[in-house]
């Protein structure tokens, strides 16, 4: 057991955990924010995605210490201000999901592809989007979930 | 711009964001107008629903439905679960029609065995069309008593009045007007319906037949929706439970120590469950990988090739599921006969969200937040497992994060309560993926044998037709055939003992997939032995005017340009029938003759569903079903020895991905002199049949088992 430090959505967080312990169930289990999924435990679904210093990680693949001094962001903290993200906004207006279990780490995983690529193609968008996994079939809505607000963002949204 | 203040709400460790508890609910109903519903009249004059063995049918008693309040808020109750299909949204656009107020001032209770009437479960593609009709008349009834309220407040005639957006107005003089509120303020007005309603004619509809937001969206983009595993009562402890190695494998020694050695770490045992608690879930799998114990090996032998056979020489009996003429006069008129069988085997219902449950006991009463389609026969199972009387267990469904006939099974909450009450704290229960892949209540696979023919002039002339394993739904030829006969041996939910190695049951359109898969791929050879273009054979055959107009609706969206196959194209048709709904679909693929793998690069499905409720949302289950469709077309097949299961997560058992996506247009055609029939499943149970026809098309091999593997079209062509 040590302690841990890191920002998680903008607040400093000091918790104490064993290291080799995941930053998925610390979030779930330790700090209360389940937005971020379990959905398959080794790194193959994409439900636990969360955003370290704005890359895509696998909540599930990362340990306590792998986060110390670094910036998290889980899907409780992408909306600010009172104001959603432009990516749930297109998710909301395109209705990109169905049961919404996966659309947390599709939202972050999509959130990490715009902040390297602010223009995906669609190809782009696909491969991107490949390890991420969703049972009800809402892929072509998700995918164009994406374009949208790529499109808004360039607008200068954010 | 759309506001969500909230959102950084760290969560309080305590209930779902929409719990409401028998007291708020009793505070909220002891005034305002309560619509009570007795059900047996209703369902009479209903298209017959066949419900699995051993399940009831809808109660006859008086369950309120529907709630009035003082504020003018509408309060449904529904015993449906929202697990992606949109029910959560479309099932209140039924009761904003019917009550004349605006979909926001409707708020909707789903899947709370306290709460809501009782219902058998959300499945089979019956939200609207069985169930919207009664919440439509509870709605009808309710305007019908604000009118009389309104009469008797304002002295005038009912005949005067009308409803408009929550309000009782005058037709000749609209000042004269109070609201639903002011109409149901400080006193209880009960009214009950035993009959069914008048119901709007569907030309005047304002609010059924557009496309409204869906409820859950906010929910779902922020974290805050809740599922199952989500909610946490305080001292709840995960469990993990011991697992055997494989189906039929008994414990004969288990030595706990080193895990009980384990900080924070408890072992408790109920009979065969043996579980560790922890209050973090990876403590607990740490844990449990501590656990050492001895089975005895299972005594199967069978493996997923074997399990053909086996299913032909151990399925119970047929039953004739329907019969005209006589095959044997019909195959004398035939000029060509084709016979063929047709293999599709085990998958996996694989939602995203594992089976979860966490139970709590308070005061000797249960509580189990489950991720179940089907929550009041859950309650009898939790109940009948603890012994209690089913007053005493309550289960509550927060969303669920997708079901496909899975949840129908609820394992994990029956877990969830033996621990609770033996560990004495709340426990949550969420599967890992390999218990998932493990417990899942598979679709069966399944053997269909087809023997049939055509006269000179390619009409069909018989259909002797045997489906062993999947079971009876959809297994009805749709075309016109004078010698006709389908045998049904076993299926998802008729079984001998013992017939599969581990679990089945229904997955989405159940036996539908298996069924249609059979039949259009057969209809495509009989129409290629005769060399007439697909489409052409088929609407020669049908006699059914709306299948034919469904099928020209594709053919005009697809563009189909009539050839025999196999024409090279890689184009495809099949035709479907589920849950009411008429089904066309096409599809185009490319087939790489090196490696046998199968892109599908477009699919077009026509649908005739009657009256469309909400239409971007059919759309989406069409898309939806088009999508998961692939994957039992293409990839997904459950491996098994020994009653082992060999596929235990994403890595091995694959499911479709975004780099699969074929072109995807949906139509649905206009119908609105037909009522509301099923939107979930129908598009999905042509999917097999039009890819393998496509293959066909392609590259002249026919492909008789599902998956189509890059193996198995190999072979195919080989």
């Amino acid at each position: 057991m040590r302690p841990v430090s890191f920002s998680l959505n903008g607040v400093p967080i000091r918790t104490v955990a064993d290291e080799r312990r995941s930053l998925l169930w610390i979030l779930r289990d330790d700090l209360g924010l389940t937005g971020t999924k379990f959905g398959c435990g080794e790194s193959v679904c994409g439900a636990c995605t969360v955003l370290v210093n704005d890359e895509a990680v696998r909540a599930c693949a990362v340990s306590a210490s792998d986060v110390e001094g670094t910036r998290v962001v889980t899907i409780e903290g992408l909306a600010r201000n009172g104001e959603l993200h432009p990516l749930q906004e297109a998710f909301v207006s395109h209705l990109g999901f169905q049961c919404g279990y996966c659309t947390p780490g599709m939202i972050l995983g999509a959130y990490a592809l715009l902040k390297k690529r602010p223009a995906p193609s669609r190809d782009e968008i696909v491969s991107h989007m490949e390890a991420h996994l969703c049972r009800c079939g809402a892929h072509v809505r998700i995918l164009d979930a994406i374009e949208a607000a790529a499109a808004a963002m360039r607008g200068g949204l954010r | 711009m759309i506001r969500h203040d909230d959102f950084m709400e760290v969560p309080d460790g305590w209930g779902f964001a929409t719990i409401i508890t028998r007291r708020d609910f009793l505070a909220l109903t002891a005034t305002g107008l309560v619509v009570m519903v007795a059900l047996e009249r209703f369902l009479a004059g209903q298209e017959p629903v066949r419900l699995p063995q051993g399940r009831q049918g809808y109660p006859t008693d008086l369950n309120a439905y529907l709630h009035v309040g003082a504020d003018g808020r509408v309060t449904c109750l529904v015993g449906k679960i929202e697990m992606g299909q949109g029910a959560m949204t479309s099932l209140p656009q039924l009761v904003a029609e019917e009550l004349e107020v605006p979909i926001t001032s409707i708020d909707i209770v789903m899947g709370d065995t306290d709460l809501c009437p009782w219902d058998m479960g959300t499945f089979g593609s019956l939200s609207i069309r069985q169930f919207g009709p009664i919440l439509r008349t509870a709605a009808a009834e309710a305007r019908s008593a604000l009118l009389q309220l309104a009469s008797e407040k304002l002295k005038v005639p009912v005949a005067e009045l009308r409803a408009d957006s929550g309000r009782i107005v005058h037709a000749t003089s609209p000042r004269t007007r109070v609201t639903y509120g002011e109409l149901t303020t400080g006193k209880r007005i009960e009214r009950q319906v035993t009959t069914p309603a008048t119901l709007d004619a569907v030309a005047s509809f304002t609010v059924v037949g557009r496309s409204v937001p869906r409820r859950d969206a906010l929910d779902k983009v922020t974290g805050k929706a809740r599922f199952a595993g989500d909610i946490v009562p305080p001292g709840a402890l995960h469990a993990r439970i011991l697992r055997p190695p494989a189906h039929g494998a008994t414990l004969s020694s288990v030595d706990t120590s080193a895990a009980e050695a384990r900080p924070g770490v408890r072992v408790v045992r109920d009979g065969d469950l043996v579980a560790v608690l922890h209050a973090h879930r990876d403590e607990a799998d740490a844990a449990l990988a501590l656990v050492k114990a001895q089975y005895t090996p299972s005594a199967s032998t069978l493996d997923d090739t074997t399990i053909f056979d086996h299913l032909v020489t151990h399925a119970p009996p047929a039953d004739v599921v329907r019969e005209a003429g006589n095959v044997a006069d019909g195959a004398a008129r035939a000029a060509q006969v084709i016979d063929a069988t047709y293999f599709n085997s085990y998958v996996a219902h694989a939602p995203m969200e594992t089976h979860s449950a966490v139970a709590a006991i308070e005061h000797g009463k249960v509580t189990v937040w489950a991720s179940t389609q089907t929550p009041f026969p859950l309650r009898s199972q939790v109940a009948q497992a603890l012994m209690l009387p089913p007053e005493q267990v309550r289960v509550v469904t927060p969303y669920v994060g997708g079901g496909f006939g899975g949840k129908s099974a609820g394992r994990q909450a029956i877990e969830a309560a033996r621990l609770a009450r033996v560990a004495g704290v709340p426990v949550r229960v969420v599967w890992s993926r390999e218990e998932e892949f493990f417990f899942d209540t598979f679709r069966p696979a399944a053997v269909i044998t087809i023997r049939a023919g055509i006269d000179a002039g390619a009409k069909l002339t018989h259909w002797d037709y045997t489906v062993i394993g999947a079971g009876e739904r959809g297994s009805e030829h749709i075309y016109a055939i004078p010698h006709h006969r389908t045998l049904a041996r076993g299926g998802w939910n008729a079984n001998s003992p013992g017939l599969h190695p581990f679990g089945i049951g229904p997955w989405r359109a159940p036996g539908a997939n298996s069924n249609a898969f059979a039949r259009e791929s057969h209809i495509d050879r009989l129409a290629a032995r005769a060399g007439v273009d697909p489409v052409a054979f088929r609407l020669a055959n049908l006699s059914d005017a709306r299948m034919a107009r469904v099928l020209q609706a594709a053919a005009t969206q697809f563009g189909w340009t009539p050839k025999p196959a196999p024409s090279g194209r890689g184009v495809g048709v099949a035709l479907g029938m589920d849950a009411g709904t008429y089904v066309a679909s096409m599809a185009e693929v490319k087939v790489d003759r090196a490696t046998g793998r199968v892109q599908v690069t477009r699919v077009v499905c026509a649908q005739d569903m009657g009256v469309l409720v909400n239409p971007d949302g059919a759309r989406q289950q069409a898309e939806g079903c088009i999508t998961m469709g692939l994957g039992y077309c293409l990839t997904e097949e459950i491996r098994f020895r020994n009653g082992q299961v060999l596929d235990g997560n994403f890595d091995t058992y694959g499911l479709p991905r975004f780099s699969w996506l074929p072109k995807i247009e949906v139509v649905i055609l206009d119908s609105p002199d037909l009522p509301a029939q099923g939107g979930g499943e129908p598009a999905i149970v042509t999917m097999g049949a039009v890819v393998a026809n496509a293959v066909f098309d392609a590259v002249g091999a026919r492909v008789g088992q599902l998956p189509m593997t890059p193996a198995r079209v190999k072979a195919a062509l080989a």
